[in-house]
């Protein structure tokens, strides 16, 4: 059961890759030059990708 | 819980104009919780900005906001501050702007102590104009106008803001958003004028030509080379090599702040008083 | 409040003047000939609820006035000509954001620093062009102590009216010289304030295209905008869109074009029988004016055109007398800036001549008698 949902903003994401890179459990890829979320149960809510966003394109809400 | 930051940004601004990866919406989103924490209202906020990639911040945010001259958001807030002291005043710019072209207005607003907090976005580079140097640029790097490699020495924007007398002093980076976003409240409820420099990233216009070819890497920096005080006591000079402290530089709470003092010293009677 | 007759210095004058019409902020730099402005302020205002503030350059004076003016507060700074060269980088974003407020240039000599403690009457072009960019302009000549004070009401109030920069163009001799003056009771005068919003937050638009001049809501009082210097949308947000762009432009120059009667003032002596007019302002109309008395105790029909507002140009004047004289002469202190535009008003209908001093020294009755009567 995924502890989390993240919803992306594909309108906002610039595809910096930020979040991918970033993100300690690797949930998230790349889905044409924008973020996608590959893994959403390997997810911890950690928030760390969200914080770090600098296009106000991801938000992630615990469950 | 995702953080609710549309409500203190203007409805359909966003995607803001700054490149991928850049680190400034990292920034904007940092002050956005840390005014909201604040508790300061919309209408009783002001953000002014000089010119450049930062500059471009205040559009985006619902507060009333100013996008001034290059180099000149600290003279504009010190006269809106002087006509309404009630008024919350932020002045943010880059490196560029409030360090070169904006250097003696930086200086002179740290020197008199009025309460206002300034926020400088150091990206190294001048980003809005394709990425020429600014007085924080590493000796050695490239810039559009440093293809051989910087040879000016950089200003310390920290150490600047001490000597000239600012009495609140901090640094954090667009890696640490949570550290930085705690900074921000503490400049905030400084009585005074507060500087915090936020040393950021520019993928497009620096790190392209200085070996820090992503957006991820340029933030990866930025943690390997942030030591707090605490660290800082710790190491050696050898250690310290390349690396910055990160967190309150300097903090006075004896001087008297402008406005106030102003309206003691000169019996300054209100409308109506 | 009664009036009150007072031995003033024209500086000193400006500065009264700013506070009966409200003026809340002075900032400014020292800079000869204009200082006693701001050391009065900076006396004076605290008591009336004002501030006043020394800022680190000309450039941070004019910024500084701009942001108090939008926190909705009259606001005034006062200069010469190496520091008005100063204050044109943001002169022109008051233009661009339509900020009310008050510059005083006390002109001297240039360029560069020229003189210092000498007259002068060449910022006129600097006044109407010296910002880059298409601009509006409105600037005022006082040539008596008494219109310092009064022409420094006005261009308060013309600048909370039209929501733009007002210059007053004064010089060495008018800023220094004194002369007893009789200050208006309160009320005597009007003084304007700027127009508020009375529709709600979410309806407003500071930079409404489809009237000239929109309310200003100070900062802090709910009606939450931007303000930029780049071209702008009617909400204040920077736009590409040519429309909007091309708008804008238009507008700020509208404002004037369309309210030229209400701007422009120009005094008339002895001008309707005249063969001869002396167009002059500023120091020069006060050596004009004793000429055309002495001219006229020659039998010499001369009278004297003083524009108070040197911009926009005082056209109609000029046209409303080119083709019934036989000349117009221009004495002015500069190589020849005020004579090109009479001349261009003038349209080929009559003679135009000028006279001039540029060696920081005024220009004298019997100059101005000499040039008329070889005209």
């Amino acid at each position: 059961m995924a502890k989390s949902e993240i919803k992306i903003n594909k309108e906002r994401c610039k595809g910096c890759e930020i979040c991918v890179v970033l993100c300690p459990a690797q949930v998230l890829d790349m889905q044409d030059f924008k973020v996608h979320v590959a893994d959403i149960e390997k997810c911890t809510a950690c928030m760390q990708c969200e914080l770090r966003c600098p296009d106000f394109a991801i938000e992630v809400t615990r469950l | 819980m995702a953080y609710n930051y549309e409500e203190y940004i203007r409805k359909g601004r966003l995607p803001h104009i700054w490149c991928p990866g850049c680190g400034y919406g990292i920034i904007m989103k940092s002050m956005i919780r840390a005014i909201a924490e604040m508790g300061w209202s919309k209408d009783e906020t002001v953000i002014a900005s000089g010119i450049g990639c930062a500059s471009r911040l205040p559009g985006y945010l619902d507060f009333n906001t100013l996008h001034t001259t290059h180099g000149r958001s600290l003279a504009f807030a010190t006269g809106i501050k002087l006509a309404n002291p009630a008024l919350k005043i932020v002045a943010l710019g880059g490196d560029g702007d409030m360090s070169a072209i904006g250097g003696n207005h930086f200086i002179h607003a740290c020197r008199r102590n009025i309460d206002i907090t300034v926020i400088i976005f150091n990206n190294n580079i001048y980003g809005m104009t394709g990425g020429q140097y600014s007085p924080t640029t590493p000796l050695g790097a490239k810039a559009a106008t440093a293809p051989f490699g910087m040879i000016e020495p950089d200003f310390d924007l920290c150490k600047l803001a001490i000597a000239a007398g600012a009495t609140f002093v901090g640094r954090s980076t667009s890696y640490h958003a949570l550290p930085m976003e705690k900074l921000f409240k503490e400049a905030f409820s400084h009585k005074g004028l507060s500087v915090v420099e936020i040393i950021a990233g520019c993928p497009t216009g620096f790190g392209r030509k200085n070996n820090q070819k992503t957006p991820a890497s340029m933030l990866l920096w930025q943690k390997e080379h942030a030591v707090t005080q605490k660290m800082a006591e710790k190491m050696t000079a050898e250690e310290m090599e390349g690396k910055f402290i990160t967190g309150i530089l300097h903090q006075d709470t004896s001087k008297k702040e402008y406005v106030e003092n102003y309206d003691t010293v000169t019996g300054f009677k209100a409308e109506g008083a | 409040m009664e009036r009150e007759r007072k031995f003033l210095q024209g500086n000193d004058a400006v500065a009264l003047g700013a506070i009966y019409a409200g003026c809340k902020f002075f900032a400014g730099y020292p800079i000869t000939p204009s200082t006693e402005v701001a050391e009065r302020l900076a006396a004076w205002l605290p008591a009336y609820g004002g501030r006043f503030i020394q800022m680190e350059d000309e450039i941070s004076a004019m910024a500084a006035v701009i942001g108090a003016s939008l926190a909705g507060v009259k606001s005034l700074t006062a200069t010469s000509g190496p520091g008005m060269s100063l204050k044109l980088e943001n002169l022109g974003y008051g233009y661009m954001a339509e900020v009310p407020c008050v510059i005083l240039n006390v002109m001297r000599g240039g360029p560069s620093t020229g003189t210092p403690t000498g007259p002068s009457q060449a910022d006129i072009m600097q006044a109407r062009w010296g910002t880059h960019g298409d601009h509006p302009c409105i600037a005022l000549t006082p040539s008596t102590v008494y219109e310092q004070f009064s022409q420094t009401v006005r261009a308060f109030n013309l600048a909370e009216k039209y929501r733009m920069p007002v210059i007053i163009l004064s010089d060495e001799i008018i800023g220094h010289m004194r002369e007893a003056i009789e200050i208006p009771a309160k009320g005597e005068l009007e003084v304007i304030d700027r127009m508020m919003p009375a529709c709600s937050a979410e309806e407003y638009k500071p930079y409404d295209n489809s009237q000239l001049v929109s309310p200003l809501a100070p900062f802090g009082a709910g009606y939450r905008y931007h303000v930029t210097g780049l071209n702008h949308d009617e909400y204040g947000f920077p736009t590409n869109s040519s429309k909007l762009i091309g708008l804008q432009e238009e507008r700020l120059l509208l404002k004037i074009e369309e309210n030229y009667d209400d701007i422009v003032q120009t005094e008339h002596f002895h001008c309707d029988d005249a063969e001869y007019i002396i167009f002059a302002f500023g120091s020069s109309a006060r050596a004009s004016k004793d000429a055309v008395l002495n001219l006229r105790k020659k039998g010499i029909k001369a009278g004297l055109l003083k524009p108070l507002t040197i911009w926009p140009f005082p056209d109609k004047d000029i046209v409303k007398y080119a083709d019934k004289v036989k000349g117009i002469l221009v004495p002015e202190l500069s190589l020849g800036q005020t004579v090109r535009e009479v001349s261009r008003a003038a349209g080929g209908k009559c003679k135009v001549e000028h006279i001039y001093r540029v060696d920081s020294e005024p220009i004298s009755p019997a100059q101005i008698e000499k040039a008329v009567e070889a005209m």
